[in-house]
């Protein structure tokens, strides 16, 4: 019986995430559509803005006939979608370099910082909630919820510049350029990250914190932790035992949402530490009218929110029975 | 060291002050006579080479779309990048006149149509081959092409026919120039083996340092090539790296934390607090570089001269050279020509700002209501700002302008060279007949102005023949008072390239060429111990 049950259970989650990820594809393609299109419409195009101010018309002719810009709109798009899947992602219009090997570079950096932002940022975020919980409208509370707020609230390139200068140019503790290249050590990585992931921190921090702190909050009202309370457990006890596995669907949600804007939010905070990920790229490119990098980046973006939001789906209908078994 | 004191001392060691008038500054503020002569001797010790070390700098003007084929180059880390592994026949040297690379000499036929380059011999590229009057001539033609993107395509274009004479090369020209050498120095024109025609992009050059790290957008490493031909002069680091900062603020504090030794384009409105930074100095050169606004001469209401003459006279020069260069800069006089150039004139009367004959020749005009005029950020650093201190100065001579504001995306593909009227800039050229050449003349692709005159083609193509440089210093004054009194140019500055150094950079000189000395600061400059 308890063998059938669950395994009705495993198929009915297998059954809603084939759905949920066919749902994602079918919003990628959408996605790539709407980017394409949008590409079109700005003025200008690719051949014009690599020439720039220096353009001569038979130059422009002559790329123009190269890059294969005559071709309609559709046909362009379909052969790269084409491409796309199989795995192709095409080659720059303006630099001939192969895309996939171009991003995956970029991706990595990406994905590198917003790995060890997340590393600190996550953990934290769910710490300093519990503890505000424990401690709720005593000044530890008020006290955390004062800091992280101050701290979304200011713009990250404030924060990114204030850190330079105390960090990076008085103290000369971190560089200020965060540039990571192969030949690094991961020391000497980690140590080239540490403001970029300082203040993307701070920049995250408060959002999960403060959602944490609410669902457990919430969760506390119920009378089964009153019967936990009574039973003479102490308060983190009962906090992280009881009422926070309670609380985690609520959390995870939070928590993807900032994972996802680590990785495709952070053009700011490349900039100001001059890190060679995914934004500086997108923007370089988009700059030059290079329409299938544009696509690869806009596709990558799309897929690493609708891939996180998908977890986050799965993991609020695992933890919660009642989702688990929909009427 | 003080900063004043850290200043005096680079005057001496650059022979700007003298030794006395340096001791005699020392003890006004306050400093022992020997601490004096110590600083001293430290500075001296910038005059000669230091070889070995790593060489840094922080550059804008890089983007990961960026190739590593000459002939699509048009910023500044690309070009950069470039002078460091590759070779120009000749370089115009910072006092502007030619300095022989590849080429070491060059005749011209008396009539200026045939030039004989001869190239030297022994110099080997990267890749362990010699190079050759036949890569020469390879590179041109490649640029040359009909089919070819280069933007070098306008230079090289009047050549008509090109030989290999031994070690010499042979350029036959379908029109005499005179200046035909200095065209031979444009950046794209890095003479590449066999032209770099099975490869464009490959990076293989004769400079002085080899691609060792290439990442557009990011970063570019080169390594000192130990079989360079004039290790004496270039080459003094053992390796050099420009990091792409495009953030202006990041870029300073790069330097100022020491991750790098120099940085390019500092903004005119922070120059004077760059200056009191410690262990920081900026280099200021004045250049040929132009902002500009442009009218179209042909075009309704601008082709009538006596509204061209209105707007030229309602400009406040000087303000625009305090306010949007922060006094960097020099003000224009309605011709892209300054006394950067060989054979400028200085005798041209200054034009100034002037309400009441700017309303005399508005009301002359005829011309009835607004002028519109396009402006953005992306023209020049400052547009905006200097558009609108346009109309108020025109406001006060009863000319009413209308600015209006365009993207920055697109703005050269949509308003620049269609729009009658709007802001823009010009970078200059080593020399006054490539500048008209590229932008005054009837035939040019970038005639801006859309200046068509016959009698003004004329002077330039005599020009471009004449070897006598008095006669040809005549005709370009004539051509400047043609552009200036009927062109459709207004230009109210020349802007100043602004750089900066940190303490540990040797042998800065200046170079009104261009920025980072030219583009070559990586490979003359040596780092200090």
């Amino acid at each position: 019986m308890l063998g059938d049950g669950v395994r009705l259970v495993m198929n009915s989650i297998w059954i809603l995430l084939a759905q949920r990820i066919a749902l994602g594809l079918l919003l990628l393609l959408a996605v790539s559509v709407l980017i394409f299109v949008g590409t079109q419409i700005l003025p200008g195009d690719v051949a014009q803005s690599i020439l720039g101010q220096s353009a001569t018309p038979v130059a422009l002719a002559n790329l123009r006939e190269e890059l294969g810009l005559n071709d309609p709109a559709y046909v362009r798009y379909l052969s790269w979608l084409g491409g796309v899947l199989q795995g192709d992602l095409g080659t720059a219009l303006s630099n001939g370099q192969n895309i996939s090997e171009q991003i995956g570079k970029r991706l990595g950096n990406t994905l590198f910082l917003a790995f060890w932002a997340a590393v600190v940022a996550v953990p934290l975020a769910i710490l300093l909630g519990l503890m505000a919980v424990r401690y709720r409208n005593r000044w530890p509370d008020k006290l955390i919820s004062g800091m992280t707020l101050a701290s979304i609230s200011l713009p990250e390139f404030f924060i990114g510049y204030v850190l330079i200068f105390f960090f990076a140019v008085k103290l000369r503790w971190f560089p200020s350029v965060a540039t990571v290249y192969d030949s690094m050590s991961l020391l000497e990585k980690l140590n080239a990250i540490a403001l970029p992931v300082t203040v993307l921190t701070l920049v995250v921090l408060a959002h999960m914190m403060r959602m944490t702190r609410a669902a457990i909050l919430n969760v506390m009202q119920s009378a089964y932790i009153e019967t936990a309370e009574l039973k003479g457990l102490s308060a983190f006890d009962v906090i992280f035992r009881h009422a926070f596995p309670n609380a985690i669907s609520p959390i995870v949600n939070v928590v993807m949402i900032n994972l996802a804007y680590l990785v495709v939010g952070v053009v700011v905070v490349e900039v100001i530490f001059v890190y060679p990920g995914m934004g500086q790229y997108l923007v370089d490119h988009v700059a030059k009218r290079d329409v299938p990098v544009v696509q690869a980046c806009g596709l990558i973006f799309a897929a690493v929110y609708v891939g996180l939001n998908l977890i986050a789906d799965v993991v609020a209908i695992v933890s919660n029975p009642r989702l688990r078994h929909p009427k | 060291m003080s900063k004043e004191l850290e200043y005096f001392s680079k005057k001496v060691a650059r022979g700007l002050m003298d030794r006395r008038a340096f001791m005699g500054r020392a003890a006004a503020l306050g400093v022992s006579a020997s601490m004096a002569t110590g600083i001293m001797a430290h500075a001296d010790a910038h005059a000669s080479p230091v070889k070995g070390g790593t060489l840094k700098a922080g550059m804008q003007g890089g983007e990961s779309t960026n190739s590593l084929d000459p002939a699509t180059w048009a910023s500044d880390v690309p070009v950069s990048y470039g002078r460091m592994f590759g070779d120009t026949l000749v370089e115009v040297s910072p006092e502007g006149e030619i300095d022989f690379r590849l080429a070491e000499s060059v005749e011209a036929s008396a009539d200026a149509k045939t030039w004989n380059f001869k190239i030297r011999e022994g110099i080997e590229f990267h890749n362990g081959k010699t190079l050759t009057p036949a890569d020469v001539v390879a590179t041109l033609e490649r640029h040359s092409d009909e089919d070819s993107k280069s933007g070098a395509l306008g230079i090289v274009q009047g050549i008509e026919s090109m030989a290999v004479d031994g070690q010499n090369v042979v350029l036959t020209l379908s029109a005499a120039n005179a200046d035909l050498p200095f065209l031979m120095a444009d950046y794209h024109l890095m003479i590449q083996p066999d032209g770099g025609k099975d490869a464009p992009d490959a990076g293989i050059g004769t400079g002085p340092y080899k691609i060792v790290e290439n990442q557009p957008g990011v970063r570019h490493v080169g390594e000192k090539f130990a079989n360079y031909w004039d290790l004496a002069n270039r080459a003094h680091a053992d390796t050099v790296e420009i990091v792409v900062i495009n953030d202006a603020t990041a870029r300073l504090a790069a330097l100022q934390s020491g991750q790098v030794h120099m940085i390019n384009r500092i903004e005119p409105k922070v120059v004077e607090l760059v200056k009191r930074i410690p262990g920081v100095e900026v280099q200021s050169v004045a250049g040929r570089g132009h902002y500009v606004f442009i009218m179209h001469t042909n075009t309704a209401p601008f082709d009538n001269n006596d509204l061209r003459l209105a707007l030229k006279y309602a400009i406040n020069r000087q303000e625009m050279v305090d306010k949007i260069l922060q006094g960097y800069g020099s003000v224009g006089n309605d011709f892209p020509i300054n006394g950067s150039y060989p054979l400028f004139s200085d005798d041209i009367e200054q034009r100034v700002y002037d309400p009441d004959k700017a309303a005399f020749h508005f009301k002359k005009s005829g011309h009835d209501g607004k002028v519109l005029l396009r402006t953005s950020d992306v023209a020049f650093p400052g547009a905006v700002d200097a558009s609108q201190l346009f109309e108020q100065s025109a406001a006060a001579a009863g000319i009413p302008l209308e600015i209006k504001r365009e993207p920055g995306d697109g703005y050269w593909s949509e308003v620049w060279n269609k729009q009658p009227f709007c802001a823009s800039y010009w970078s200059g050229r080593p020399v006054q007949d490539q500048m008209y050449s590229t932008a005054y003349l009837s035939t040019a692709d970038w005639n801006d102005t859309k200046f068509f005159r016959e009698d003004f083609d004329k002077i330039i193509v005599e020009a471009r023949a004449e070897l006598d440089a008095a006669k040809r210093k005549e005709l370009y004054r004539a051509a400047a008072v043609m552009v200036r009194d009927e062109g459709g140019l207004i230009l109210p500055m020349f802007n100043n390239f602004i750089d900066a150094t940190g303490d540990k950079v040797g042998g800065w000189s200046v170079d009104s060429n261009g920025g980072m000395m030219n583009d070559k600061a990586l490979s003359k400059c040596w780092v200090m111990a």
